[in-house]
């Protein structure tokens, strides 16, 4: 066994792991730490893929400031048992049919999916390098980036819109 | 000496770097705790800690021999394993930052070169990012497992302050990447020994990239997080002991840290100004020390003026820094980085 | 407004211009004050090992005074702790007995004398009110304590050392005081 196979399976089992925890923590605290944990152990698969910049990007997007935004949400939300919503029965089934019914959908679709061109070159593939996929993003996907770049623009619009605070009928600043 | 297919020497290598980089980094960081107090008291005119051995050297010692023997207190009702993760986080995070940048040129050693870097990821720059973004978790945890409603907004304050800031010191450093070229910190110090400091190229991406720095690291005219007089202590309100002295103490690592990285983004690294020392006909080894001198010189600069602004600037009222934040810096550092796009477009044009 | 003195200063109330709202510089112009103080005359000392020069007028701690000959001067009037505006002193008369002339100056004595330093002001009213300079307030201060029982000083701990047995210390302790002229 080499030391790349070593650690795919050890960051395997922690991703698997650290996902479990998300799904089945009581906390919802402990379920955000646990997914920081799950994109550091993809974080670390991509480095195993040679593909850097995504490990990076990766970390500092989704467990740099995303994950942190979950957790200010959560903490201030308080949440206890308390106050936590009582499950309906059927929802449950309900939701078990659902994720079910997902679970096969993706097995039949992965088990036609081609794999042979498709695999993984750990550590001597170069096309996650930074300049190959700015090169790649620029050239051939130049189009969709920047539709998705005003995806992101009317988003931010929306939430300052949203976020800004309505037009009084009387300002307050004034009077004083 | 291959087992499992590693380079065992390799790995030895790395390993005593890392050592040495990271008892550098404790040491540094606890002489500028020492350095804190005799400067402000020198600014205040007085005389700051002078018992503890001659000049009162071994002040900082005595700091930590206090905060060891200190009661270790962990409040009933937190959550136990945050509120020990909260301070190892903030420690981690403040010491990871260290492994890319370049702390000189290449020694000769056993005769085989090692370089004074511990990693030259060509992703360097935003490594260090992907770290100081983590920073935030430290603070957050701590707080929030406290149980306290004072550290809770201390935390909040904090996570929100990195947030904003991490914006305009990346836009900020966009502009010298384009410079550059690439995200390699050895390369963009070689650019700089070859072409001048990125300085003198970026004045205004360098004053926006130290406000952020400052706001990073919390210092003083953003320390909100710290804010005694709204916030009785801040984050680290429930810590004693050692776990309370990890807080301080990243904090002072924090401010070396982002001193290094700003001497080797903007002040040439471990570039002697003005001359071309390679044709002094030195050797290597005399050369690669020369270089890591005057790079500890631009480092311990840079922790002055973090001291030194420290005791002259009030602190931000938090609208005020969410103002220079969002409405200031960021359009700044926005501009910033389109005219530098405009000219070296131009520039490559003609 | 008529303005009484010149040390009022008005507000300058303009708007600020455009160098000003950007505060660079005038945060560049204060870290220039605080960079020129790091330079300036420190305006401490060591303490334990330089001390300021105190005034022969300084009142610090009490002295219960001997005179040339090593006698206690007191004679247990009790006109300082009708003096004392705090009420801190306390003393305690005794007749001076047949062999202990060498001892007491006049008949009579203090066999108890206290002061209670945590009600003391310092005034020095006692030194004034002292007919046979036997009290004075020399030019230390009262150390610091532990317990408030610490701070009851008694005879022993007031009285100036001997001068036949012990000059030095006597010279010490008595300072650059000028002596009080009494009547005997």
């Amino acid at each position: 066994m080499s030391i790349t196979q070593i650690l795919f399976w050890f960051l395997s089992v922690l991703a698997l792991f650290s996902a479990l925890m998300v799904i089945t923590s009581k906390n919802p605290v402990y379920s955000v730490l646990w997914l920081i944990l799950v994109f550091f152990a993809i974080s670390g698969h991509y480095l195993l893929l040679n593909a850097q910049f995504l490990a990076i990007v990766n970390i500092i997007v989704y467990a740099g400031a995303i994950m942190v935004l979950f957790l200010f949400v959560i903490m201030l939300m308080n949440l206890n048992k308390s106050n936590e919503p009582q499950k309906n029965k059927w929802l449950k089934l309900a939701a078990a049919l659902a994720g079910g019914c997902l679970l096969l959908v993706l097995v039949a679709a992965l088990k036609n999916a081609e794999t042979k061109s498709a695999i993984a070159e750990s550590g001597t593939g170069d096309i996650g390098l930074i300049g190959n996929l700015g090169k790649a993003l620029f050239n051939d996907y130049v189009v969709p980036f920047e539709i998705s770049s005003i995806l992101f623009l009317s988003a931010m619009v929306g939430a300052v819109v949203l976020g800004k605070k309505e037009a009084s009928s009387h300002p307050s600043g004034e009077e004083a | 000496m291959h087992l499992l297919s590693i380079d065992w020497w390799f790995i030895l290598e790395k390993l005593v770097l890392i050592v040495i980089v990271i008892s550098l980094s404790l040491v540094i960081a606890m002489y500028t705790t020492y350095a804190e107090r005799k400067v402000a008291a020198w600014l205040q005119d007085r005389r700051g800690p002078n018992r503890a051995g001659p000049w009162g050297i071994l002040q900082p010692l005595a700091d930590g021999g206090k905060l060891f023997f200190k009661e270790e207190i962990i409040p009933l009702v937190s959550s136990k394993w945050l509120f020990i993760l909260g301070p190892s986080l903030a420690m981690l995070t403040a010491l990871l930052t260290s492994a890319v940048i370049p702390w000189g040129t290449s020694l000769h050693l056993f005769g085989k070169d090692v370089p004074l870097q511990i990693a030259d990821v060509n992703i360097g720059i935003l490594y260090i990012f992907g770290v100081v973004s983590l920073g935030v978790y430290g603070i957050m945890i701590g707080g929030w497992a406290s149980n306290n409603k004072f550290s809770l907004l201390a935390a909040i304050r904090g996570a929100s302050q990195m947030i904003s800031y991490e914006l305009a010191m990346g836009m900020a450093l966009i502009a010298v990447l384009m410079l550059t070229g690439s995200l390699q910190m050895s390369v963009i110090v070689q650019n700089q020994v070859e072409h001048g400091w990125h300085i003198i190229y970026q004045p205004l991406g360098f004053i926006i990239f130290f406000i952020c720095a400052l706001a990073e690291c919390n210092r003083t005219p953003f320390d909100l997080p710290e804010a005694e007089n709204e916030l009785n202590f801040g984050y680290h309100q429930e810590y004693s002991s050692m776990k309370l002295g990890f807080y301080l103490f990243a904090e002072y690592i924090n401010m070396f840290i982002s001193s290094a990285v700003m001497a080797t983004l903007f002040l040439g690294g471990y570039d002697i100004p003005f001359v071309n020392e390679t044709q002094w006909g030195l050797p290597q080894n005399l050369l690669a020390i020369i270089g890591f001198a005057v790079l500890m010189a631009k480092i311990f600069f840079f922790l002055f003026v973090f001291i030194w602004i420290r005791w002259t600037i009030p602190r931000f009222r938090y609208d005020q820094l969410m103002n220079l934040g969002w409405k200031g810096l960021i359009p700044l550092s926005l501009a910033n980085m389109v005219i530098t796009a405009i000219v070296m477009l131009w520039k490559s044009k003609t | 407004m008529v303005q009484l003195t010149q040390k009022a200063k008005l507000v300058d109330r303009r708007q600020m211009s455009w160098l000003e709202r950007i505060y660079l510089w005038n945060i560049l112009k204060g870290m220039m004050i605080t960079l020129s103080h790091l330079f300036k005359r420190k305006a401490t000392i060591n303490f334990p090992e330089q001390k300021r020069y105190f005034a022969p007028v300084f009142r610090g701690l009490h002295v219960l005074n001997r005179d040339e000959e090593g006698r206690e001067r007191c004679t247990a009037c009790g006109l300082c702790a009708v003096a004392c505006p705090a009420e801190a002193i306390t003393m305690e008369a005794a007749e001076r007995l047949p062999g202990e002339e060498k001892l007491y100056r006049e008949e009579k004595y203090a066999a108890r004398y206290e002061i209670n330093m945590l009600r003391c002001i310092f005034c020095g009213l006692c030194e004034d009110a002292c007919p046979k300079d036997a009290i004075y307030l020399s030019q230390t201060f009262a150390p610091s304590n532990y317990s408030r029982k610490g701070f009851i000083y008694k005879k022993e701990d007031l009285l100036i050392p001997n001068p036949l047995t012990d000059p030095e210390d006597y010279k010490k302790a008595l300072g650059d005081r000028p002596a009080k002229k009494i009547n005997n």
